[in-house]
């Protein structure tokens, strides 16, 4: 059985059966108050599960401080369990969602970005064009940043569909974690993927004041 | 005190650029962990929140593995998990509160969440070579993040702000007062080598929110950004006329303001409130001349000061799990997992959301069996 962990975007705990079955999908839509949440989340969507056998973690990309909780808790959560962690790109797991979504209607998912809000007016978004032998979305196009307004041209010249998300599926992130396993493929690297350096400037000579 | 029933408690701490981890026995210290981010800051001059919190983020797995190693504990014996709550930086605050939240759910343990400036107090009651902590005691608690005098009637459940700083906070103006005199960060250690070969009394700086007429509305407040402000003027004036400014004569002229209007203030409090006891605490109070005039002068006045060794006086864990432990033996309920990371958490909110529905831990012998461990 595996927890996955996502606060990307909302709030997510869900635990899936190795096949993929959901067994529990726990979830605030609220952009914030991750902290808040996050420990009744896990409480209730582990309480189904006798013995996680990893924990995986949604890494992003998402506002800094929103996305550093679900790592920390899920990071010390599995170090609580003594199981593994498993880092998911989050747009991976949206991108899955769309795949098998498009799937079970026999649509054929056409080249699509996953676009996420990344505040200070821009844009990360991630390219994919279909699933390969593993069950995983092929990314084309690692997270990226882009301003808003120039994310329909750069969409354009990849060839893909704007999908936009507001919600990230936490069983997604552990379905990804899931086939990952299975194929023996690792995902994600063990750092968020911030994609922004801290915003500071080195210390410049203190103002005169006289 | 029976240590036998003593909560075996891990206290997590990140309200600011240290990652601390402590482990205890109720009082016995068998932790403290101190993962320090001040050198990423140092380039910046003061601490970075962002840069914070990714350190935290970064740190936590090591520093909660090094304590558990070095207190010679499994997490499956752990009693109960601890963690700052606030007062803090939010961001950096939030890592604690989603580790200690994912550790509490993990191993089905009751969960504190806890005010760090009381913390600070409790930091105290670890000190195996002092005697109990008496009460009521005032606290002067100095860091780089905080400068309060607190009325401290009980640990656990009266804890009272007198006064706190209006701007800047003490270590803040060191920081401040060493960059202009071109000296590296952190300040504190600087400016206290620089000032070694120099005269206190060479130059009167102001003492901050000390005129009467403050003194009517802001008796217990500090103020230190003036301070910075006139030593900055000074040096100013100096170059301005081609004189070399002589640092070491600053540097102590500026420290001995800073510590005149701590000391001043802090026995002020005890003598209007009849308190013959000072307690110190925070990062800051590793500054020797404020240790030395504070011994000084409270003798003079006939108060006791109790200093913590000064690797509790800094910001850790162990001070977080010690409060915790003590919240657990005065019967205190655990907090429900709802609570968040409070930057301004006042000083009588000493634990953060105590669950009504909650049953207080049951204590076990040491001699019962163990509980299966939760992995
Ligand atoms: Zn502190």
């Amino acid at each position: 059985m595996i927890i996955g962990i996502d606060t990307s975007l909302g709030t997510a705990v869900a635990a899936i059966a190795r096949d993929g079955e959901v067994l529990a999908d726990e979830q605030s839509a609220n952009p914030l108050g991750h902290a808040e949440v996050i420990g009744d989340l896990l409480r209730r969507a582990t309480a189904v599960v006798s013995a996680p056998t990893h924990v995986a973690i949604g890494m992003g990309p998402g506002p800094f401080t929103g996305l550093r909780v679900g790592i920390a808790t899920a990071r010390v959560y599995a170090l609580g369990r003594g199981v593994p962690v498993v880092p998911v790109p989050s747009h991976d797991a949206v991108a899955l969602g769309v795949l098998l979504a498009d799937a079970l209607t026999g649509v054929d998912t056409p080249r699509f970005a996953v676009v996420t809000d990344a505040r200070r007016r821009e844009f990360a978004y991630s390219v994919y064009d279909g699933i390969d032998d593993d069950g995983l979305p092929v990314r084309i196009t690692d997270a990226t940043l882009s301003p808003r307004d120039d994310v329909d041209e750069r969409l354009s010249d990849l060839g893909a569909v704007r999908i936009e998300a507001t919600r990230v599926s936490a069983a997604m992130i552990a379905l990804s974690a899931a086939r990952a396993l299975a194929a023996g493929r690792t995902l994600a690297g063990t750092e968020p993927l911030y994609l922004r350096s801290p915003d500071v400037v080195a210390a410049h000579a203190p103002k005169r004041v006289s | 005190m029976v240590l036998m029933d003593a909560p075996l408690v891990l206290g997590i701490e990140t309200s600011c650029d240290e990652t601390g981890i402590g482990i205890v026995r109720g009082r016995r210290l068998l932790s403290n962990t101190i993962a320090s981010s001040m050198d990423e800051h140092a380039r910046y001059g003061g601490v970075v929140p962002e840069v914070a919190a990714r350190a935290h983020l970064e740190a936590l797995q090591p520093s909660i593995d090094a304590a558990l190693a070095e207190a010679g504990v499994t997490l499956a014996d752990l009693d109960a998990v601890a963690v700052t709550s606030g007062p803090g930086l939010a961001g950096a605050l939030m890592v604690g509160v989603g580790a200690a939240k994912g550790l509490a759910v993990a191993l089905d343990k009751p969960l504190y969440a806890v005010n760090h400036l009381v913390g600070h107090i409790a930091a105290d009651i670890l000190d195996a070579d002092a005697g109990e902590l008496e009460y009521p005691t005032v606290a002067l608690l100095v860091s780089g993040g905080h400068t309060s005098l607190l009325l401290v009637r009980d640990l656990t459940t009266d804890v009272e702000l007198l006064g706190e700083t209006m701007d800047d906070a003490a270590g803040e103006a060191f920081d401040k007062v060493a960059r202009l005199l071109k000296l590296p960060y952190p300040g504190g250690p600087e400016i206290d080598r620089a000032a070694a070969t120099g005269d206190p009394a060479a130059i009167r700086f102001p003492r901050g929110m000390s005129r009467a007429s403050d003194m009517a509305s802001h008796r217990y407040d500090f103020s230190f950004s003036g301070l910075k402000t006139a030593v900055a003027r000074w040096v100013e004036q100096h170059e301005a006329a081609g004189q070399p400014v002589p640092v070491a004569d600053v540097a102590a002229s500026f420290r001995e303001a800073v510590v005149d209007v701590l000391v001043t203030k802090a026995l002020d409090a005890c003598a209007r409130h009849g308190v013959p006891r000072l307690l110190l605490g925070g990062g800051v109070i590793a500054n020797r001349r404020l240790r030395d005039v504070a011994l000084e002068r409270a003798a003079a006045a006939g108060v006791a000061v109790r200093i913590p060794p000064l690797r509790l006086c800094t910001d850790n864990g162990a001070m977080i799990a010690a409060l915790a432990a003590e919240l657990i033996a005065s019967g205190r309920r655990p907090s429900t997992l709802a609570f968040g990371a409070d930057s301004t958490l006042p000083v009588t909110e000493i634990q953060v959301a105590e669950d009504p529905d909650a049953e207080p831990p049951t204590l076990r012998a040491a001699s019962s069996p163990r509980d299966g461990a939760a992995s």
